[in-house]
């Protein structure tokens, strides 16, 4: 239980500087660790921190470098690879080519035969890795010399370097062992610029420098994630001051705007929220219907009032940040109820003595599911169900668990989410295309339409960037004219952090955040005023 | 008086002869008890319409294939036939293994290892402090019924009673932490250090155990008092006070030790209240103890881990009631083990 080396060491080089800086005051530990620790908090904790296994799959891992890494806004840089991996002109096969001289933690030189084994551990069958899903075009990984990682692939994937942000793992660390039940999974060894020191579940996760960080040292001398699953709690420990950063929900990060010593950051992401609108119900299947609810809803009001001002409308499944946004397809923010009626009156559907719409003498009624669990989704379904009430369509919410959820989503509306900011293929594909419908959650209201499947395939065959961009302009404005869903809001993930803290950039965040992909992606370049 | 000591203890030993044999009948007892509970999680386990691969994968479960996830329940062995599934945990169980937990991505038995013995700490903890503040309030109270401290700790009571736990715990934290900044808001330890010292250990327990203590408070405090009032009617200890003896002797020696003997099922009873308090006060503090992982692990149908902390569960509670039945004879001469 003593304390590290490295630990110690730094204590010695630090009273060893103070020494020295006795007597010559000007001189300053030179570039040594100048933040000291820092403190995150988190409510999310990964369950296992190999990369294999999902931990920090999208990078900003810490622990970890994947082939390739993403920069503030969202770029792909080369890390482990020494530039962005060559995409055959087939788009079949892709070559990585190492960086010389990166060690992991644990001493070990990084060669071409731990990437090949981390690729194969995410193949093998029986690894319990989710990943597997997301890897599918993957045939092989070879590494031809130990510099050199090739990738085959069954089809042309546009998109597949973004896929190689998984971090590397050490084969030598799971020889003769079963991947899912390794002693690495708890202390595992990465090239990251942080090593792991200590892991209590439930409680922390100590990270120390990586002094030899293969991308320069860090600037502070180490992390400590602290695990509160409360909000409240996170919250309070935040003010007694424990924290350095939190992520805490939107309205309690609100307590802390204008608090001297603190700032507020809210962060934009890729998060949507939305109601999936099942073609199989005999009302939402009429586009009269879905056209009305997109109109009536007041996005803005959501916006403020359910999410406490950190959030934006949302009008389609590629955030606005995304160079593949289509900006035609945004609405307006506020409700507008004189659209929504003209378009119900149009397609006969007229206000019956109760003041719901009637049509051949079917009500426009439908029941909206939500995540009984989930209090957003909730407010989301309430609102909507107000709105719609002001446009003659009756909506009965409905807080299920998903089991009971799951097998409704064929004929009954349901308050989803989900969403990524770094390629619009990689959920929208399963989302909204017909070959996987109905498999799962993947477009579970049997959306189908020729024009979207087409623009989403070209979207991935394609690697001419402005094919891709045009494919995916099509699909959007596709979407918006057939609206299997509401797009209803993007969520802003909401931080607070200490005044003192310096080097805090944050960048658009996917839907999982926790130690890995928060605020705190670049920790290792944060440092501290005095 | 000095000639009392070792008779007293003589008459003691003999009431407690029959001890061994009812340890051995409970033991017997206990055998099928556990059986029982087990074979009930796993039943319930069946019926539960979650799966568990699904709960695994998270938020990732929407862009998971379903061949992918039923690749996972595959490996994990979850779709085998009930009885299959059982019969492996059981004859895991008896070669000391109890299984991988699929939450938690370890073995139960190092879920428990990390986890136990916090939990036992802080239930501990707020057990013995519980106890003793309520037997000496209790029969303060009683003593002087109806006068101003009786009716300020009954006034109390009421109002702890209906109070939630986990709002005693964030009002503490409000108060002690954040106001007074005397104690810290959360966590174990303090959270840079990397050792678990027990000072510091110490001084981050003492608001959860009193929290604790003090939602659980109430019931005993005022059984305590009802009980002694009662008792201080009795013939024996009326007679005691007629006898002379001070008034000291007779509240503790005679009203009390009366009392206790209901008082000693109730805490038999209660225990499982107590275990439940703590998982809210855990969560409230970020104690890594059993309670997190348990709701976990019930959200996610990991049945292994949950048939290890509902067995030990069990196991406190039926060796709480022998030890409750033991006291109960040792203290009630009334009682006799061996018929």
């Amino acid at each position: 239980m003593g304390k590290p080396l490295s630990a110690r060491v730094t204590a010695l080089a630090v009273a060893t500087a103070l020494a020295v800086a006795g007597c010559s005051s000007a001189t300053s530990p030179a570039g040594t660790n100048a933040g000291g620790t820092f403190v995150v908090a988190t409510g999310g904790e990964p369950e296992t921190l190999n990369p294999v296994l999902n931990y920090g799959v999208d990078g900003g891992s810490l622990i970890f470098d994947g082939l390739v890494a993403r920069d503030g806004r969202n770029q792909l840089v080369p890390a482990l690879a020494r530039e962005l991996p060559v995409v055959s002109a087939d788009g079949r096969t892709v070559t990585a080519r190492l960086r010389d001289g990166v060690r992991f933690h644990d001493g070990a030189a990084l060669t071409a035969q731990d990437v090949v084994f981390t690729y194969q551990a995410v193949l093998d069958p029986k690894v319990d890795s989710t990943l597997r899903s997301d890897l599918d075009m993957l045939t092989s990984v070879t590494a031809p010399d130990p510099s050199t990682v090739v990738f085959t692939l069954k089809y042309a994937y546009a998109p597949f370097l973004q896929r190689l942000t998984l971090g590397i793992v050490p084969a030598k660390a799971f020889a003769g062992q079963d991947v899912n039940r390794a002693e690495f999974n708890r202390k595992p060894v990465g090239t990251g610029p942080y090593r792991v020191t200590s892991w209590v579940p439930g409680d922390r996760l100590v990270l120390a420098a990586n002094e030899k960080y293969w991308g320069g040292k860090p600037a502070n001398s180490g992390v400590v994630v602290a695990f509160v699953a409360d909000d409240n709690v996170r919250a309070q420990r935040m003010r007694a001051g424990e924290f350095d950063a939190a992520e805490l929900a939107p309205k309690l990060a609100a307590g802390f705007d204008g608090q001297p010593g603190h700032r507020v950051h809210r962060v934009p992401t890729a998060d949507y929220r939305g109601v999936m609108l099942p073609m199989g119900n005999p009302v939402l299947g009429d586009p009269a219907i879905r056209r009305a609810l997109n109109a009536a809803v007041d996005r803005q009001a959501m916006v403020t009032g359910v999410l406490g001002g950190a959030g934006e409308p949302a009008f389609g499944p590629v955030p606005p940040s995304s160079d593949f946004a289509e900006p035609s397809i945004a609405g307006k923010p506020a409700a507008d109820l004189a659209t929504a009626a003209a378009v119900l009156d149009a397609a006969g559907w007229r206000p019956g003595p109760d003041g719901v719409r009637v049509k051949d003498g079917r009500p426009a009624a439908f029941t909206l599911m939500y995540p009984a669990t989930d209090s957003l989704r909730k407010e989301l379904a309430l609102a909507v169900t107000a709105d719609a009430k002001k446009a003659g369509i009756t909506v009965t919410p409905e807080g299920l668990t998903w089991d009971a959820i799951t097998p409704r989503m064929k004929t009954d509306a349901l308050v989803m989410g989900y969403g990524t900011p770094y390629d619009p293929d990689f959920v929208s594909y399963k989302l909204f295309g017909s070959a996987l419908a109905g498999q799962g959650f993947f477009n579970p209201g049997r959306y189908v339409s020729p024009v979207v499947d087409k623009a989403l395939q070209d979207g991935r065959d394609n690697a001419d960037p402005a094919t891709r961009k045009a494919a995916y302009a099509t699909f959007q404005k596709q979407l918006a004219t057939d609206l299997p869903w509401v797009f209803l809001t993007y969520l802003q993930h909401t931080y607070v952090v200490r005044d003192a803290v310096v080097g805090v950039t944050p960048r658009v965040e996917p839907h999982e955040h926790d130690v890995a992909n928060s605020l705190w992606w670049n920790i290792d370049t944060w440092t501290r005023t005095s | 008086m000095t000639a009392a000591g070792p008779v007293r203890g003589a008459r003691r030993s003999r009431r407690l002869a029959g001890a061994g044999a009812v340890i051995r009948r409970r033991l017997l007892v206990a055998v099928p008890v556990l059986a029982a509970t087990s074979a009930g999680m796993f039943a319930l386990g069946a019926a539960s319409p979650i799966d568990p691969a699904q709960q695994y994968a998270g938020a990732a479960a929407f862009t998971t294939s379903e061949e992918n996830l039923a690749q996972i329940r595959a490996n994990w062995g979850v779709d085998d036939p009930l009885p299959v599934q059982y019969a492996r945990w059981v004859g895991n169980l008896l070669q000391g293994d109890l299984g991988w937990s699929t939450s938690r991505h370890e073995p139960v038995t190092a879920v428990l290892a990390a986890r136990a013995g916090w939990t036992l700490l802080l239930v501990g903890a707020a057990l013995v402090l519980v106890l003793l503040a309520s037997l000496l309030l209790g029969t303060l109270a009683a003593y002087r019924r109806g006068g101003w401290f009786d009716r300020a700790l009954r006034a109390s009571a009421y109002a702890v009673q209906s109070m939630p736990v986990f709002w005693l715990g964030l009002a503490a934290i409000a108060v002690f932490a954040l106001s007074l900044g005397w104690l810290p808001a959360g966590g174990l330890t303090d959270i840079t250090t990397t050792g678990t010292d027990p000072a510091d250990v110490a001084r981050h327990l003492i608001l959860p155990v009193t929290v604790l203590a003090l939602s659980q408070a109430p019931w005993f405090v005022l059984f305590i008092r009802d009980a002694v009032a009662d008792s201080l009617r009795d013939d024996h200890v009326l007679a005691a006070r007629a006898r002379g003896l001070p008034g000291r002797t007779v509240l503790f020696g005679h009203a009390l030790r009366t009392a206790l003997l209901p008082f000693l099922t109730l805490v038999g009873t209660h225990l499982p209240e107590l275990v439940g308090g703590a998982v809210l006060v855990e969560t409230v503090f970020s104690l890594p103890g059993l309670g997190a992982v348990t709701v976990q692990a019930a959200l996610g149908s990991d049945f292994p881990l949950l048939a290890a902390t509902t067995l030990a569960t069990t196991v406190v509670v039926l060796t709480a009631n022998l030890l409750t039945d033991l006291g109960y004879a040792a203290a009630d001469p009334r009682v006799r083990l061996d018929d």
